[in-house]
Order: structure tokens, then C-alpha cells, then sequence
């Protein structure tokens, strides 16, 4: 793309311990890109090792979730003018060598969606968590005629209309950030793709799942899912999203 | 003649609490009206017990107070998935401002440093 502005937007809590290592290997793999860190309401000077690592930060007052730091991050690339908004994840799960693969994605899709599901992958998951990603890639899958084989990764880019859609509407609930902005965006006529992508397991930090975590997973996975999927388009409560 | 007078005190007691509510600004007349209609209907068949007997026997409700009941019932349930929703808009138009406010203060940091 001529003249592209790219953001890699972080969205971290409490990840002070890797989150400067994260930064500098996605200013080494995408030097020309702005890195954004979204400290949502950390306690732990996640913040400062960001901001000492190279990366602009914006702190929130108070941890709202994921989907409120990447809504935060779609603002400030909306606002900035910027054509590429790209979300890694701050425990180090996701491989900045990969950033090339998902931006270059955004030629022909406006949102990309790096998939840890594919025949490479060292990525599996079981039990009712399986289910309910199983569950959510087939209703997405549906709604958007192309798959959508892992639609809680949040190892993904958006383009500039994702950008502009996402910066005034964007799910904050727990889950409803991954799958509900998929939802949103297939209703409002933006074009998903996918790529494979490689998973690491969390090189820093507690991993964010246990019994009752996956147990609730299904639950809230179809909630989440339903809840969108009934959201009219296009809507004006902007407050709401 | 008692279960009257108790129902009458009870929603006395509930009008006056709600009026002292909204005279020291603590609740606003949107949701102050609603109580004092709730404690309205109260008063008002504790003052004339006959006619939610005479109601009860009208809709076929074998005990007229199950009837007394049942609307409280639907009522409270009405109120509580009104305050879910008002609640539920307070807390996305926090986060905005909270998202709004983390922002600004990048852009004031920003210009502090370029001055």
C-alpha cells in the first residue's frame, strides 16, 4: 500500500515482566509501523517498560478488558489516520514474524484473522472449550461464506474501513471483543480472511484458564455469539458497542 | 382491621423515606415517582381493603392478597430489569469516557514534552 501508516496495537494488563521484549521484536520485524501499548489499568509499571522499550502508551484510568483497550487502539488509529491496526497479544503468544502475513492479508480482506487452527499448528484445545469454538467458527463461518476457523484469536489486522467501523463499535465484553467484532463486522459488509499463524504458549505470566474458566467458556462463548448476532447493524448507540 | 393499619403504616413509612430521598437530592424524580406510585397503590388498598376483595373475586383469585401479590411481584421484577439497563448503559458510558480520558492524557503528555 502507497503512503500506509501502520499501527501494532498491544492491549496489556499487568505484563510488565515481557511486555519491552514484545515491543522490541514487533519494531524489529515491522520497523516502519507505530507500536501502541494499551495499558489497561495496569498496576505493575507495565507502562513505563513499555514506553522505555519504544512504544507510544496509552494508559487507561481503570482495567476495562481487552475489548475496551482495542477499542481505545482503534480511536487513536482512527483518529491518527492510520491505514493498518493490528492487535498482538502482550504475554509474548503471538510471533511478530508473522505481522508481514496478516498486513500483507489486508490487499484483499479488511480484516485478517491469524488462525492458530491449521495442519502445522501445535495448538489444541479439548473439552468444552473445543465445543465452543467448534460452536463459533461454524455460526461465523456461515454468516461470513468464507471460514473463520479460530474466531478468539486475537492475533489479527484490520483495514481502514475495519478501522473507522471498529473505532465507534466494538464489543467490550469478555469474549464479545473476538467474536462479536467478527459478528459486527460480517453484518456491516467488511470482507474476513484468514491465516495460519503459530501459537506460543504464554512465555511469561499466569496462563488465564483453569477448570471453571473452560466450563464457563461454552456458556458464555453462545451468549456472546447471540448477543451479537441480534445487535441490529449499523447501529447509532455507539456508547453501547 | 390490624393487617389495614400495618399495610397503611408500611406504606406511609415507605412515602415519606422516598420524599426525604428526593428532597436532599439524593434520588432523582425519575425513579422517585415510580416508588411514590408503588407506595401510592399500596396506601390506597390498605384504605379500602373491600375493593382488592372485590377486585380478587372479579379476576378469580381464590385469596385477594395472592392477587396483591402477584402484581408486586411482576412490578418489582419490572423495576429491577429497568435499573439492569440503566446500569448496564452507566457502566459502557464509563468505560467511553475512561477510553476518552487514557487519550487525551497520551495527547497532554504528548504536547508537554514537544513544549
Amino acid at each position: 500500500m502507497v503512503g500506509a501508516r501502520e499501527l501494532v496495537a498491544i492491549p496489556a494488563w499487568n505484563e510488565a515482566g515481557i511486555i519491552a521484549q514484545v515491543v522490541k521484536k514487533v519494531r524489529e520485524h515491522r520497523p516502519g509501523a507505530s507500536v501502541l501499548v494499551v495499558d489497561d489499568g495496569s498496576t505493575d509499571g507495565t507502562a513505563v517498560a513499555a514506553e522505555s522499550a519504544g512504544a507510544t502508551v496509552v494508559s487507561l484510568p481503570f482495567n476495562v478488558g481487552v475489548g475496551g483497550a482495542m477499542r481505545t487502539a482503534f480511536l487513536y488509529g482512527q483518529r491518527g489516520g492510520f491505514t493498518a491496526v493490528v492487535q498482538v497479544d502482550a504475554d509474548g503468544q503471538h510471533d511478530p514474524a508473522e505481522l508481514n502475513r496478516l498486513i500483507d492479508g489486508l490487499a484483499e480482506a479488511d480484516v485478517v484473522v491469524g488462525t492458530r487452527f491449521h495442519p502445522e499448528s501445535m495448538y489444541f484445545v479439548g473439552g468444552p472449550r473445543k465445543w465452543a469454538m467448534v460452536l463459533l467458527s461454524k455460526a461465523l463461518t456461515r454468516m461470513n461464506k468464507s471460514p473463520i476457523s479460530d474466531p478468539t484469536s486475537g492475533f489479527r489486522a484490520a483495514g481502514p474501513r475495519a478501522i473507522e467501523l471498529f473505532s465507534t463499535q466494538y464489543p467490550a465484553e469478555y469474549l464479545g471483543d473476538t467474536v462479536g467484532s467478527l459478528s459486527i463486522a460480517i453484518r456491516n459488509g467488511l470482507v474476513i480472511r484468514e491465516t495460519p499463524v503459530t501459537m506460543y504458549y504464554r512465555a511469561h505470566g499466569r496462563p488465564s484458564k483453569n477448570a471453571l474458566w473452560s466450563a464457563l467458556y461454552l456458556g458464555r462463548a453462545t451468549l456472546a455469539l447471540i448477543a451479537t448476532v441480534l445487535k441490529k447493524p449499523n447501529s447509532s448507540r455507539s456508547d453501547e458497542a | 382491621m390490624t393487617n389495614t393499619l400495618i399495610a397503611a403504616v408500611a406504606a406511609i413509612i415507605i412515602f415519606v423515606f422516598v420524599l426525604d430521598l428526593l428532597r436532599r437530592g439524593v434520588l432523582k424524580e425519575k425513579y422517585a415517582v415510580l416508588w411514590l406510585f408503588i407506595a401510592g397503590v399500596g396506601l390506597f388498598f390498605a384504605v379500602f381493603p373491600g375493593l382488592l376483595d372485590w377486585l380478587g373475586t372479579r379476576l378469580g383469585v381464590g385469596a385477594p392478597v395472592n392477587l396483591l401479590f402477584f402484581v408486586l411481584g411482576v412490578v418489582l421484577v419490572l423495576v429491577s430489569v429497568q435499573l439492569s439497563y440503566e446500569l448496564s448503559r452507566h457502566e459502557a458510558r464509563i468505560r467511553r469516557l475512561a477510553e476518552e480520558i487514557a487519550l487525551l492524557r497520551q495527547q497532554m503528555d504528548r504536547f508537554d514534552r514537544d513544549v
